[in-house]
């Protein structure tokens, strides 16, 4: 039997059991809306206040400043045009890196169509920001700074609190989106100087269809969506309460095991880095090899083409993704290898291999037997190959 | 969206097992096509021979493709197809013909079974220039497209290009 290795946890993971046993009574059982006035209401209320609290004390926050959304893209989104529309009085000029997720670049893109205006700030080889060249770009119409904190790709990790300190001495809103780091790095919003810190609940091992905007106090912001007034009126919606139970929990847990969790992670994401550099030739690691995340490979392998990769290796029962452009509905290879300077075969050819609670060695070891193999194979109908 | 489900068990069949892939020695002509920063590039080598009626066939045939596994499969597929047929008949070969042996192909890759095509085209085209023979119209056609498109794919990504010949150089 073909094993199975799922190795592309930054694109989901499973709902951990624990977690999925917290939510289970509120399907059935304690299904009120936590707008209701009676009993039912009020215990779902109180739940998602609970869940809340716990999220809100893992950031440093205030509970009143989480505000929770369907996803991290609505986060995002809530908090780009919610900063855009509540502060254009002051200047319409937004500054995000060359390496953000489509939902903030997809997000300001639109932006512009409304007469705002973006500036894309370069990162280097690594995919790190530096906050010097930062402070250059800001002007006195700018608004918000938005930089996403661990890169989904490369796995790239900016600093952030040097980023919001630049942003803060300037009186410009720095908005971080930890999608992927959420759970798996130490992130305090008042030390780190956040005004707004997206995350996402189905990253770590929580269900898909929730996220969450932390706002700090005072900061004005406009709503996407209006209706009953939910989410202190930020966000109208019936809350997701089952959603948002299942988010605290897992967040619960990642925090009490982030330490130990990263440590493990980060021998099994070396190993496999550096056996794949050792054991195949022509292959690169893409991003900073220290300021990593525990669980992000992408190694670019030169004369093959990713998308043929990613499917001989799902024959091989391992689960993996790529920034080739044949695998993308639009024909493009990644932007974001791009904006590290890589050239287009690097982008074509990379693989990410991302790493998670259920990964061991001799998965790692596994990959390790059969990658080269197929890699061997591929090269040979290439006509790059010498 | 593509995904594992989108290609038929034709097309992964080619993809695992190719046909006639490699270089050939001193061919007859070869077609080279595609580009890197689409991320499909294709080389078909021809050697052209008489058979016993004494009209020129496409006597062996070969492949080299970076690309995804349509590319591969389509690569695949055009030698099958033409093998052992006459130029003139190699030539009508077209991107159905060559979906059609491969049992279909997403939409988003149908432009890899025309690629297989205009490099067969193209391999035949530097035979005949080679062999300093006049050009079909339709070949020559062919190839001022195809000659376009090259062009205009490297005007389009002229930084990238020249970025690359960079870190190449």
């Amino acid at each position: 039997m073909v094993k199975k290795i799922y190795l592309d946890y930054a694109s989901t993971t499973p709902v951990d059991p624990k977690v999925l046993k917290e939510m289970l009574p509120y399907f059935s059982d304690k299904f009120g809306n936590t707008m209701s006035f009676h009993d039912k209401g009020a215990e779902a209320l109180e739940a998602v206040e609970k869940a809340r609290i716990k999220i809100a004390n893992v950031l440093n926050a205030k509970p009143e400043e989480i505000i929770f959304t369907s996803s991290a893209t609505e986060a995002n989104n809530l908090a780009i045009k919610g900063i855009a529309y509540a502060n254009s009085n002051r200047g319409k000029h937004i500054i995000i890196s060359s390496i953000e997720h489509d939902s903030v670049l997809n997000t300001v893109n639109w932006l512009k169509t409304q007469g705002f205006e973006i500036t894309e700030l370069p990162v280097d080889k690594n995919g790190l920001v530096d906050s010097k060249n930062l402070e250059k770009e800001i002007r006195r119409n700018t608004i918000l700074v938005s930089m996403i904190h661990g890169n989904n790709e490369i796995g790239t990790i900016q600093n952030i609190k040097l980023l919001g300190e630049t942003c803060k001495k300037n009186n410009v809103f720095f908005h971080t989106d930890t999608s992927q780091s959420f759970g798996k790095i130490e992130i305090d919003v008042n030390k780190d100087n956040i005004d707004l810190l997206t995350a996402s609940s189905h990253k770590i091992y929580g269900p898909k269809g929730v996220g969450l905007l932390y706002i700090k106090s005072g900061i004005p912001i406009t709503p996407l969506l209006h209706g009953g007034g939910h989410e202190r009126n930020l966000r109208s919606s019936t809350l997701n309460v089952p959603g948002i139970i299942g988010f605290a929990k897992a967040t619960e847990i990642a925090w009490k095991e982030l330490k130990k969790e990263n440590k493990r992670l980060i021998k099994l994401r070396d190993k496999l880095i550096n056996g794949i550099l050792k054991r195949i030739s022509n292959t690169k690691l893409n991003g900073d090899i220290k300021d990593r995340l525990a669980n992000n490979v992408n190694i670019s392998f030169s004369f093959i083409e990713g998308e043929s990769l990613l499917l001989e290796l799902n024959l091989e029962g391992i689960f993996v993704s790529t920034g080739s452009a044949c695998s993308s509905p639009k024909l493009e290879p990644s932007k974001i290898l791009m904006a590290l300077g890589r050239d287009v075969e690097d982008a074509h050819g990379s693989i990410r291999f991302s790493l998670g609670r259920w990964t061991t060695d001799n998965d790692i070891n596994y990959v390790l037997k059969v990658l080269p193999e197929i890699v061997k194979r591929l090269r040979k109908f290439s006509p790059f190959k010498d | 969206m593509t995904n594992v489900n989108s290609y038929s068990k034709k097309v992964l069949e080619h993809f695992r097992n190719p046909h006639n892939y490699g270089k050939i020695k001193n061919p007859s002509g070869v077609g080279e096509v595609g580009n890197i920063v689409c991320g499909d590039v294709m080389y078909l080598y021809i050697k052209v021979a008489k058979n016993n009626k004494n009209r020129e066939i496409i006597k062996d045939i070969k492949f080299e493709t970076y690309g995804c596994a349509a590319a591969i499969a389509t690569s695949s597929a055009v030698t099958d197809l033409v093998k052992g047929k006459t130029l003139e008949e190699a030539l009508k070969v077209n991107k159905d013909d060559v979906i059609k042996t491969l049992k279909g192909l997403p939409s988003i890759k149908i432009h890899c079974s025309l690629l297989a095509v205009d490099a067969l085209s193209e391999a035949i085209y530097s035979f005949f220039i080679e062999e300093k023979r006049n050009i079909p119209e339709d070949l020559l056609k062919i190839h001022e497209r195809n000659k376009k498109e090259r062009e205009f794919v490297e005007e389009k990504n002229a930084s990238w290009i020249e970025a690359e010949k960079k870190t190449s150089a």
